[in-house]
């Protein structure tokens, strides 16, 4: 097939419009299709990863679902980064930006992973103390669990193990001085 | 030097290796995403910076006692090397662009790599043979426990390993498979089966990652969230899924047998047909032929061959690994016709080899 347009160069781009239930069909050259701007809607960069991002953070702004969602302070402490840059890249400037973006970047990361909270390894160097607070929490829940069906033998031993790790907590940051 | 040694040579470790299901296993790999604490991530970071992080990594790495593995800048590799390790899976083909700054630091026995600079500050990773997911991250995890003793990793107890991208927030985990599917593939399987797959949150890419085409019916998958879950309930939740598909492809193998065998042997006879004739040879075409004398070989149709014979030439018919063996660089044109003389000389080896084998067994 031809490009309708030219007659010339084969035909690639097949559109179908529906319009008011009324139905035309083209078949263009690249070239034909590119001048007659039926091409506005097939951006080579439409669907890669940073755009979906930039959109998904363009429409987070739109829906404010509390103070978090301010315009962000404009540049990362630490490198310099700005959340515009964040915006048209997808990446982050360095770890603090994390820390500094956080009201826009954990809203974003429930979406993109559906999940905030991490539970996999630690490093060995922040390990004691993370692995302190990840077994309280743990045993506060199986504390809670254990009050709430009475069974409150259980509960009491649930909270010495508790107390004790929080002495060891408290140790571990005075010994690494924290 | 012959034919045979100069192959030996240059194959690298996990591909010459065997593991489970390696007939439709090609490799296991690991890979985790981390950064130095504060440095800005690659992209951002200043060339100083940049400079740093290596000397860090270096530290860390063969200076404090790493003796079996090498620190190679990628600047002052000669082009060729650079595609090997991209060919043996060994560094990512991004780390091979804008090298400035950018090294690996490889195991000698070649199953551990960390690059450095790419993009994240290092990615490290481990590769096995076959179907060995687990024995995959613990040579990686050890490798990251050892680095984390020197390194003051970016690390926030909340999210976990901060890397520049946010989707490798967390565990920074990316574990893959490599599936040999030529049944599936056939049969169209695959179309129905990949949608599927990624509902399941796993990734199905082409044998080169991201963007890239399933050629020689190769397909890798992987994870996609890297948050919210531990680094073994990823890898069990991928090694499951892995599992369904070996099995399905493998009960497809069986079937195609029982119910077009003399078609198979057809098929898989003409494609080793034009391997052995073939005077050139472009590396798709010889890739897709690969594949289906290896199908053939493994369900025992075509005698002559053996699989190694086959797994090794899909890696030596590569760009970089063809001109490493021929020992000069080759456009494409003279690549496809050195490709058409490798292949019909490997194979008309192997046959032999298996000849003499066969031979020595019933004597």
């Amino acid at each position: 097939m031809v490009c309708e347009e030219c007659r010339k160069r084969p035909a690639v781009i097949h559109i179908t419009k529906i319009v008011n239930n009324r139905k035309t069909e083209a078949h263009l050259c690249q070239e034909c299709a590119q001048s007659r701007g039926e091409l506005t809607f097939v951006s080579p960069t439409a669907f890669t990863f940073q755009n979906f991002l930039a959109g998904m953070l363009q429409h987070s702004q739109a829906t404010p679902t509390g103070p978090s969602v301010e315009t962000p302070t404009a540049y990362c402490p630490n490198c310099g980064f700005s959340y515009n840059q964040f915006k048209e890249s997808g990446q982050l400037g360095c770890s603090v930006c994390y820390e500094h973006f956080q009201g826009q970047i954990k809203p974003l990361l429930k979406r993109i992973q559906g999940s905030v909270a991490h539970t996999g390894k630690i490093p060995s160097q922040h390990g004691v103390a993370i692995e302190c607070r990840r077994q309280i929490e743990m045993l506060r829940e199986q504390q809670r669990t254990a009050i709430s069906q009475e069974k409150y033998e259980d509960a009491a031993k649930l909270r010495d193990k508790i107390r004790a790790l929080e002495k060891e907590l408290q140790e571990t940051k005075e010994r690494d001085g924290r | 030097m012959g034919l045979k040694e100069a192959a030996n040579k240059i194959l690298c470790r996990w591909m010459k290796g065997t593991g489970p299901n390696d007939n439709i296993v090609v490799g296991s790999r690991i890979r985790l995403a981390r950064n130095i604490a504060k440095v800005p991530f690659p992209a951002t970071a200043s060339e100083g910076q940049l400079a740093h992080v290596g000397d860090l990594v270096r530290m860390a790495t063969v200076a404090n006692g790493q003796s079996n593995m090498d620190y190679l800048a990628i600047a002052e590799m000669p082009r060729l090397e650079r595609e090997l390790l991209v060919e043996k899976h060994l560094i990512s083909p991004q780390q091979t662009r804008d090298v400035k700054h950018k090294a690996v630091v490889l195991g000698r026995d070649e199953l551990v790599s960390i690059m450095v600079n790419e993009e994240d500050h290092l990615r490290i990773q481990s590769i096995c043979p076959g179907f060995q997911l687990e024995s995959a991250w613990e040579q990686c995890n050890q490798v990251d426990d050892t680095l984390g003793d020197s390194l003051e990793y970016a690390f926030s107890p909340e999210l976990g390993y901060l890397t520049a991208c946010p989707t490798n927030v967390g565990t920074g985990l990316r574990a893959s498979v490599m599936l040999h599917l030529p049944v599936l593939t056939m049969t169209q399987q695959m179309q129905r089966a990949i949608p599927a797959i990624n509902k399941l949150g796993l990734a199905v890419r082409g044998l080169y990652g991201e963007g890239t085409e399933a050629v020689g019916n190769v397909y890798q998958i992987s994870n996609q969230l890297t948050l919210g879950h531990s680094e073994q309930e990823i890898i069990q939740h991928l090694a499951t899924v892995a599992r369904q598909i070996i099995d399905q492809e493998e009960s497809g193998r069986k079937q195609l047998l029982e119910v077009g065998k003399a078609q198979l042997e057809d098929r898989t006879y003409r494609s080793l047909g034009v391997l052995s004739q073939a005077r050139v040879i472009s590396s798709q075409e010889a890739m897709q032929l690969l594949s289906e004398v290896w199908l053939g070989v493994d369900l025992g149709l075509i005698k002559e061959l053996d699989p190694k014979t086959l797994k090794s030439l899909v890696v030596l018919i590569r760009p970089a690994h063809l001109q490493k063996i021929i020992g000069k660089e080759m456009d494409t044109g003279e690549r496809d016709g050195f490709r058409g003389d490798l292949v019909r000389e490997y194979i008309r080896m192997g046959a032999k080899e298996k000849d003499s084998e066969l031979k020595e067994g019933e004597s």
